[in-house]
């Protein structure tokens, strides 16, 4: 399968002791969108952060088993260079409060010490904003602080930021639950352009949202992935009891 | 970096255990309660001096409390907000940035005089200064400690108990007492000890307003009006003259004292702050 | 039951009175000192006064330049010593909140706060002034930065823990390295704070006069020499005021209030800054 990009194999996530993600198996296409769904504390964030590697990072966390980008496990990689080939973006818009809007997007090559000539930041700037649909409304306040902007600005600038480092994958946490509707319409409108260049992982609670704009959807319950499958499908007839209990209402 | 505090704190207290051994090991533990000082003699007693630093501590605090809590309370609860709480704010916090060094100057030229005509009224001794002029320039120096922390924690006591209180129909002054008080107590008692901390170890203003005698005054009122000596102020004015070694040693234990007595109130304080906070 | 009530009320609003006139009371020997201060200090400063060393007794005019100078430099040192150390120390102390390491450091910035000044400037007589042999000015920026310490660690560290970790987490998901993302995000977003902590524990120590006395001591001259005595504000203003003669007493009040507009200005600066972060230090 060489349309295939991430690939989990029996892989695994502990806080300590606890078992947080059990023996997944799952393989992800290019450019597609995939939503993560399931009850609260199943484990999504745990997993996303685990394909780009955040998860270690907090004190006491462990993983098994392999994550493979493009054919290559992640955790054989250097994990600054995993995190900087893989997009994210977050629960919060968390732009840079320091920074301007022109530099929050281009943060990820200033952060890194990457030289880049005025001329390529320029474009990147404006490509990254225009893919993350903010160009025009920015376009004219570039150098203004990017904690200016409302909450959906401020997400997509965010997505702008992640855009920003060509990456092939953009994993999304529940990116437009702090976000009002409008801006929630707004940043859904942007996955579907965004399917055309990249891959999509988006953990969301909103089955609307996830039903609108995924190709496919896992079902994640207690730990384990219990159901992939065409979201479609999955929303019409479910496979698995759980999956059925969890979209029917019974459970969330 | 961490480990440079760390070897900062081990090293202060083994170059003062060290300086002091000469001392700890020919005056024994008889030094804390020799009644006499004669460098001269080479009789070496704190008594006086820790007597002295605790008669001025005490006589601060007793005096700085009231001011202390009624801050906090008019601040923490009357009036947290607007323009007359924050000049009262910028006060204290003031108060606290003024050097020691300034009211002691201060204290020397305006209190010292006052304090010699309330004295000369009194018929007592008219030294000026002495315990007494120390004590109320180091109250007001550590007003604003005990202050800022009750304010915060007057401040941390949750609403709705209050307002459970109010709705029973207490009055401000009923639930001050019966709600703010004894939530707020243990911290109260921790702000007060950190006052204590500061006014053990105050060096400059009591070294100027005390009077500087190594003599203990027999009498009361001498002892609380007549010229004494802290700790902070013997080692402020002897050390550089201090000429032989049991002499400066003598000096440097009173330092060790200080050091463990100001550091033991110092942790309790933050300690029983932490487990306020917490809770 | 009614007049129960009234009597309540009553109480309430004596208690209050009470409160509210010893809150106020305590503005009284603030404005009485400033003011005496003022009245005393302003008439001595003119440029003489801020460029000459001080005059022998019995003879008019002197100024406090060597004093300046002193305290500029020795304050200077110490703030090149403290402020590196105590921002990378509280960036410990904030980052990693649980390491044992982390809770005896913080235990000493603890201890460090409540250590006496004098005990301070003894423990520094020691450590240089002995070996080096004789009062110098870099034993009296030791001492200074010393007290510094726990100041700034305190300040950077309460900064540092306000800021989201979603900040740090999103400079982390962009593959930035983690003490880039600390000297890059963390510290830049936390400037105002740790700025703050530095001007407040210079306004702390510039008005200390302790911790010199065994250290710089003093010099009547004018002197650079960081490896000599040196004269500073607050030495000048113990020396000066405890002398017998008027006219070095009216040096003092001159010095004095010097000293008291820099802690002053050193104060509102600080306000300012920690107006955006509501950091308690
Ligand atoms: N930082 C952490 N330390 C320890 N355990 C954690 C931590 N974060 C999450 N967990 C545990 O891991 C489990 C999975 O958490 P995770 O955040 O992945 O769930 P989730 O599916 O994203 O839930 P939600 O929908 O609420 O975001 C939870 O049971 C939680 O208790
Ligand atoms: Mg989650």
């Amino acid at each position: 399968m060489e349309n295939t990009i991430v690939k989990a194999e029996n892989y695994n996530s502990y806080f300590g002791d606890n078992h947080v993600v059990k023996d997944v198996n799952i393989s992800i296409n290019k450019n597609e969108v995939i939503a993560v769904m399931g009850p609260s504390g199943c484990g999504k964030t745990t997993f996303l952060r685990g394909i780009n590697r955040m998860h270690e990072l907090i004190p006491g966390a462990t993983s098994k088993g392999k994550i493979l980008l493009d054919g290559e496990n992640v955790y054989d990689m250097n994990a600054i260079y995993v995190r900087a080939k893989i997009g994210m973006v977050f629960q919060r818009p968390n732009p840079f409060p320091n920074l301007s809007i022109y530099e929050n997007v281009i943060a990820g090559y200033l952060l890194n010490g990457i030289k880049v000539s005025k001329a390529d930041k320029d474009v990147i700037v404006e490509r990254s904003l225009t893919s993350a649909a903010l160009w025009k409304e920015v376009k004219d306040s570039l150098h203004k602080k990017g904690t200016f902007l409302s909450g959906g600005q401020q997400q997509r600038l965010c997505i702008a930021r992640a855009i920003a480092m060509q990456p092939e994958l953009i994993l999304f946490d529940e990116p437009t639950s702090a976000l009002d509707p409008i801006s929630t319409s707004s940043v859904e409108a942007l996955f579907h352009e965004l399917k055309a260049n990249y891959t999509l992982i988006i953990v969301t609670h909103n089955m609307q949202q996830a039903a609108r704009v995924s190709d496919r959807t896992a079902f994640f319950y207690m730990g384990e992935l219990v159901e992939f499958d065409d979201t479609k499908q999955m929303f019409t007839n479910p496979a698995d009891q759980r999956t059925q209990n969890y979209i029917t209402g019974r459970f969330s | 970096m961490s480990v440079l505090l760390l070897l900062i704190i081990l090293g202060v207290l083994t170059t003062l255990i060290m300086e002091s051994m000469p001392s700890i090991k020919s005056l024994g533990i008889g030094y804390l309660w020799g009644k006499v000082w004669d460098p001269v003699q080479n009789i070496y007693g704190a008594y006086p001096f820790l007597i002295g630093t605790l008669l001025t501590s005490f006589i601060a605090l007793i005096i700085s409390v009231p001011f202390s809590f009624a801050i906090a309370i008019y601040l923490g609860e009357y009036n947290p907000k607007g323009w007359l709480s924050d000049l009262l704010k910028n006060t204290v916090e003031l108060i606290a940035a003024v050097p020691s060094i300034i009211y002691g100057f201060w204290g020397l030229f305006v209190l010292v005089p006052l304090v010699r005509t309330l004295e000369m009224k009194l018929n007592i001794l008219p030294y000026g200064v002495g315990v007494f002029t120390a004590s109320i320039v180091l109250a007001v120096m550590i007003i604003p400690y005990g202050a800022s922390l009750g304010i915060t924690l007057i401040r941390m006591v949750p609403s709705p108990l209050k307002e459970g209180a109010y709705a029973l129909g207490a009055t401000r002054w009923e639930v001050i007492r019966s709600v703010i008080m004894p939530y707020t107590r243990s911290g109260l008692f921790a702000g007060v000890l950190l006052s204590l901390g500061r006014a053990l170890g105050e060096t400059m203003a009591v070294t100027m307003l005390i009077g500087n005698t190594t003599a203990l005054a027999s009498v009361f009122k001498d002892v609380i009006f007549g010229p004494g000596n802290t700790m902070a102020s013997v080692i402020a004015n002897e050390f550089a003259e201090a000429d032989h070694t049991l002499y400066v040693s003598a000096l440097i234990e009173l330092g060790l004292v200080l050091f463990f007595v100001t550091v033991v109130i110092n942790l309790i304080g933050k300690r029983i702050i932490t487990r306020f906070t917490n809770n | 039951m009614e007049a129960k009530i009234g009597t309540r009320n009553i109480k309430s609003m004596i208690f209050k009175g009470i409160i509210v006139f010893f809150a106020f009371l305590i503005t009284l020997p603030l404005i009485v000192i400033l003011l005496y201060i003022i009245k005393q200090g302003i008439t001595q400063v003119n440029w003489h006064f801020l460029t000459n060393v001080p005059a022998p007794p019995g003879e008019k005019g002197g100024g406090i330049v060597n004093a300046l100078t002193g305290s500029f430099i020795m304050v200077l040192m110490a703030s090149i010593v403290a402020v590196p150390v105590g921002i990378l120390a509280g960036i410990y102390l904030s980052e990693n909140p649980r390491t044992k390491l982390a809770y005896y450091s913080g235990l000493c910035v603890d201890i460090l706060q409540g250590v006496p000044s004098i005990v301070v400037g003894i423990v520094v007589y020691f450590w240089v002034v002995k070996p080096l042999g004789g009062f110098s000015a870099i034993a009296g920026s030791i001492a200074l930065a010393i007290m510094m310490l726990p100041i700034i660690i305190r300040s950077t560290e309460q900064t540092l823990k306000l800021l989201p970790d979603s900040l740090k987490e999103a400079a982390l998901s962009l593959g930035v390295p983690y003490h880039r993302v600390i000297l890059k995000v963390i510290v830049p977003c936390g400037f105002a704070g740790i700025l703050s902590g530095i001007t407040l524990s210079i306004a702390r120590i510039i008005g200390e006069t302790a911790p010199l006395l065994f250290t710089a001591l003093g010099n009547n001259f004018f002197s650079l020499k960081i490896t000599g005595q040196m004269e500073s504000l607050p030495h000048v203003i113990f020396t000066y005021a405890t002398s017998p003669y008027d006219d070095w007493h009216d040096l003092a009040w001159g010095a004095s209030f010097i000293l008291l507009m820099f802690v002053l200005t050193l104060n509102i600066v600080t306000k300012l800054l920690t107006r955006k972060w509501k950091i308690q230090l």
